[in-house]
C-alpha cells in the first residue's frame, strides 16, 4: 500500500504561507483559549469582582 | 505495530484500535441519546399544559437529567467518536496512545453515571445550569468533573493524533478540511473542559463544605463559558459532518476551501465569546463587556456560521451542476437523493440550523430585544433548533453514513430510514418554532406549571400561548417518536443488520475489535493532497456558480432581517411612550 513519498518542499510550495501557519494546531489552540480567557473570562470576572458592596 | 483495514465500499482506512473506540463512543452516545429520548417524552407530556403529566419534583428531576443527557453527554460521546474517525480514518494515521483514549473513554461513563445516578437520587434537580445557591449532591458535580477529564484526555490523544500523522507523514500538504473542522472542535473542546474545571471544582468543594460561598454572579459568568462553549463545539464538528456527508455523497468538494478555513477560523476567534448573550440581563456587567462580546464579536461568528452554511449547499450545487441538472435554479436540489437518510438528515439539519437556530440567535444576542424573550421559553426553542436539529440531526446523517463503513451492517428497515429525517425534522421544527411563539408571548422556561396555579401571584396568560404550547407539545410527541425510530434502526441494525464482513459480529458491533483476519500490517498509501480543480465549462446561470444557493441566502437574509425588525417592533411595544 505504500507509495513514494513527495519532497516536503515541493508540497509546501502548493499551500498558502496562511495555510501552514493555521496548520498548526496548537497555534489554534493558544488563539481559541486566549481570546475568551481574556475577552469573556477575565474582562467578566474584574467586573463582578469590582462590584461595590452594598453600605448596611 | 498499527493494523488497518480498508473499507471495499468507500476506501476509507480504519486503524483497529481507533476503529473500536469509535463505535464504542458512538454506542454510548445512542445510549445517553435514548435515555434523553424517553426523559424528553416526560418533559414534553408536562409542559403540554392539557397533560401536565409528572408532579413538580418529578418534572424537576427529568428535566435536568434531560439537558445534561443531551446537551452534554450524547453530543460530546459521539465528538470523541468524530474526533478519532477525523484524526485517524481522514488522515490515514494510527491513533496516538489508544491506553489513554481507553481510560478517558472509561472516566466518561464513570462521570456521566454517576451525575445521572446523583440526580435520579432526587437531590439534585438542579438542572444544566445548576445555578449556585441551589446545591446538588457532591456526586453530581464530581460526575461532571471526571466526565470533563475523560472528554480531554480524548482531545489530547485527537491532537496527538494529529503530531503522529505529520511526523509520519501520512497525508500531503494540509489536513482535509474536515479535519481541520475536528480540530477547531477539538480545541473549543479545550477551552470549554477548562471553563467547566474553574467552575465546577470549587462549586463540588463548596457542596462539601471546603468553601463557604461561590458569588451566583462570578458563577453565571465562568459556567456560561462552559455552557455555551460545549454548544459550540457541536457547531464546529457538525459543520465539519455537513462538509464531509457533501462530499461522500455528492463528491462536493468546498467551493473555496480558503473561506472556508477563514470561516472555521472565524470561529476559532470569535465563536465562545458569544456566551455573553446568556447574560444579557444580568446586572453588575457593564454593557461594554455584553456588546462587545455578542453586537461585535458574536456577529463574526454569525458570519463564519452564514459562510459555512453557503458553501456546503454551494458545493452540492456546483458538484450537480457538474453532473448535468443545470435546468434552472433549483434542479440540482430538487434531484437530490431526498430518500437518502444521510443526505436528507444533512441538509433539514442544516437548513433548520440556519433558518430556526441561526436568525433566533442572532435575536437572543442583541442586548435590547434579548430582554423581551430572556428566560422564556424561547430560548429552550431556540437550542432545539441549533442543538437538536443542527446537531443531532448531522449525527444522525453520518450514523446511517457509518453503519455499513464502520460497523459493516447492512442498514435494517430502509424505507423507514428514509422517512425518519423527516418525522424528526418536522416534529423538532414544531418544537422550536411554537416555542418561541409562545416564548415571545413571556411563557417561562423550565417552570412546571405556566399558568402558577394556586399562587399568589399567578399570571394570566392569553389563551394563545396555550395554544401554542398545545402544538409545540404535539410536534415533541412526533419528535420523539422520530428519534425513536432512529434508535430502533441504528441499534437494530447493529444487532440484526445483515454481515457485510463475516467478522462483523454482535460483540464488534460495541467496540470489540475484528479478527485479526480483517487488518494488515501495511500502512496505507500517503493520503494525496486533492488535485487542482479542472477548468470546465461553467454550469452555472446568470454570472452565478451556485445561482439556487446564492437565492436561497438571499431568502435566509430577508427572512432574517424581517423577523429582526419585528423583534424591534416587540420591543417597542413594552415600554408605550404615550
Amino acid at each position: 500500500m505504500a507509495e513514494e513519498n513527495k519532497p516536503d518542499e515541493q508540497e509546501d510550495e502548493n499551500i498558502s504561507p496562511w495555510q501552514q501557519i493555521i496548520d498548526n494546531p496548537f497555534l489554534l489552540l493558544f488563539i481559541c483559549v486566549a481570546m475568551p480567557t481574556v475577552f469573556y473570562t477575565l474582562w467578566g470576572v474584574m467586573e463582578v469582582a469590582t462590584i461595590p458592596t452594598a453600605p448596611y | 505495530m498499527a493494523q488497518f483495514r480498508q473499507c471495499p465500499d468507500t476506501g476509507l482506512f480504519f486503524h483497529k484500535e481507533a476503529e473500536n473506540l469509535m463505535k464504542a463512543n458512538a454506542v454510548a452516545g445512542v445510549v445517553c441519546l435514548l435515555i434523553a429520548g424517553v426523559l424528553a417524552l416526560l418533559v414534553v407530556l408536562t409542559r403540554w399544559p392539557a397533560v401536565h403529566l409528572l408532579p413538580a419534583d418529578a418534572f424537576y428531576m427529568v428535566l435536568t437529567a434531560h439537558g445534561i443527557c443531551a446537551l452534554i453527554f450524547w453530543v460530546i460521546f459521539f465528538e470523541m467518536a468524530i474526533l478519532y474517525f477525523a484524526g485517524s480514518t481522514l488522515l490515514r494515521s494510527r491513533l496516538a496512545t489508544p491506553r489513554w483514549a481507553w481510560a478517558g473513554f472509561v472516566l466518561m461513563i464513570v462521570g456521566a453515571v454517576m451525575t445521572l445516578a446523583a440526580v435520579f437520587a432526587g437531590k439534585s434537580s438542579v438542572m444544566m445550569t445548576s445555578y449556585v445557591p441551589m446545591r446538588a449532591e457532591p456526586s453530581f458535580y464530581l460526575g461532571l468533573v471526571i466526565f470533563a477529564v475523560g472528554a480531554l484526555i480524548g482531545c489530547f490523544v485527537y491532537l496527538g493524533t494529529l503530531v503522529v500523522a505529520k511526523n509520519e507523514k501520512t497525508y500531503e500538504g494540509s489536513v482535509p478540511l474536515v479535519t481541520f473542522g475536528a480540530t477547531v472542535a477539538c480545541v473549543i473542546a479545550i477551552f470549554t473542559i477548562a471553563s467547566g474545571a474553574e467552575i465546577l471544582i470549587p462549586t463540588y468543594l463548596w457542596s462539601i463544605g471546603y468553601i463557604s460561598h461561590i458569588d451566583p454572579a462570578m458563577y453565571r459568568v465562568i459556567w456560561w463559558a462552559l455552557g455555551h462553549s460545549s454548544q459550540q463545539i457541536n457547531v464546529a464538528a457538525h459543520v465539519a459532518v455537513w462538509y464531509l456527508i457533501a462530499g461522500v455523497i455528492f463528491g462536493a468538494r468546498p467551493m473555496s476551501e480558503k473561506v472556508s478555513r477563514a470561516a472555521y477560523l472565524l470561529y476559532i476567534f470569535f465563536l465562545q465569546l458569544a456566551s455573553a448573550h446568556h447574560l444579557m440581563t444580568d446586572p453588575g456587567i457593564s454593557s461594554e463587556w455584553k456588546i462587545f462580546n455578542t453586537s461585535y464579536a458574536m456577529y463574526l461568528a454569525v458570519l463564519a456560521s452564514m459562510i459555512h452554511g453557503l458553501t456546503v449547499p454551494g458545493a452540492i450545487e456546483v458538484a450537480q451542476r457538474k453532473k448535468g441538472l443545470t435546468n434552472g435554479s433549483f434542479e440540482w436540489l430538487r434531484k437530490a437523493p431526498w430518500g437518502n437518510p444521510v443526505f436528507s438528515s444533512m441538509f433539514i439539519s442544516l437548513v433548520g440550523f440556519g433558518f430556526l437556530g441561526g436568525i433566533s440567535g442572532v435575536v437572543m444576542g442583541t442586548e435590547q430585544i434579548s430582554i423581551i424573550i430572556h428566560n422564556t421559553i424561547y430560548v429552550p426553542g431556540h437550542f432545539h433548533a441549533t442543538v437538536v436539529i443542527g446537531t443531532t440531526m448531522a449525527w444522525m446523517g453520518l450514523t446511517y453514513l457509518l453503519i455499513p463503513v464502520l460497523f459493516r451492517r447492512k442498514m435494517i428497515l430502509p424505507q423507514a430510514a428514509k422517512l425518519q429525517p423527516y418525522i424528526f425534522g418536522l416534529g423538532m421544527s414544531l418544537v422550536a418554532v411554537f416555542h418561541m411563539a409562545a416564548g415571545t408571548l413571556g411563557v417561562a422556561r423550565r417552570h412546571w406549571d405556566m399558568g402558577f396555579a394556586g399562587n399568589p401571584l399567578g399570571f394570566e396568560y392569553p389563551a394563545t400561548a396555550y395554544l401554542l404550547m398545545g402544538i409545540a407539545g404535539i410536534g415533541g410527541v412526533i419528535a420523539v417518536a422520530g428519534g425513536a425510530l432512529f434508535i430502533a434502526i441504528a441499534v437494530g441494525s447493529l444487532v440484526f443488520g445483515e454481515k457485510l464482513q463475516k467478522e462483523a459480529g454482535l460483540l464488534q458491533s460495541f467496540g470489540f475489535p475484528l479478527a485479526d483476519s480483517a487488518y494488515t500490517n501495511e500502512k496505507p498509501a500517503r493520503l494525496p493532497m486533492a488535485p487542482a480543480e479542472a477548468v470546465e465549462a461553467d454550469h452555472g446561470e446568470a454570472g452565478f456558480e451556485a445561482p439556487g444557493t446564492f437565492i436561497l441566502a438571499m431568502v435566509l437574509l430577508v427572512s432574517f432581517v424581517i423577523y429582526y425588525f419585528i423583534n424591534w417592533k416587540y420591543l417597542s411595544e413594552v415600554w408605550g411612550l404615550s
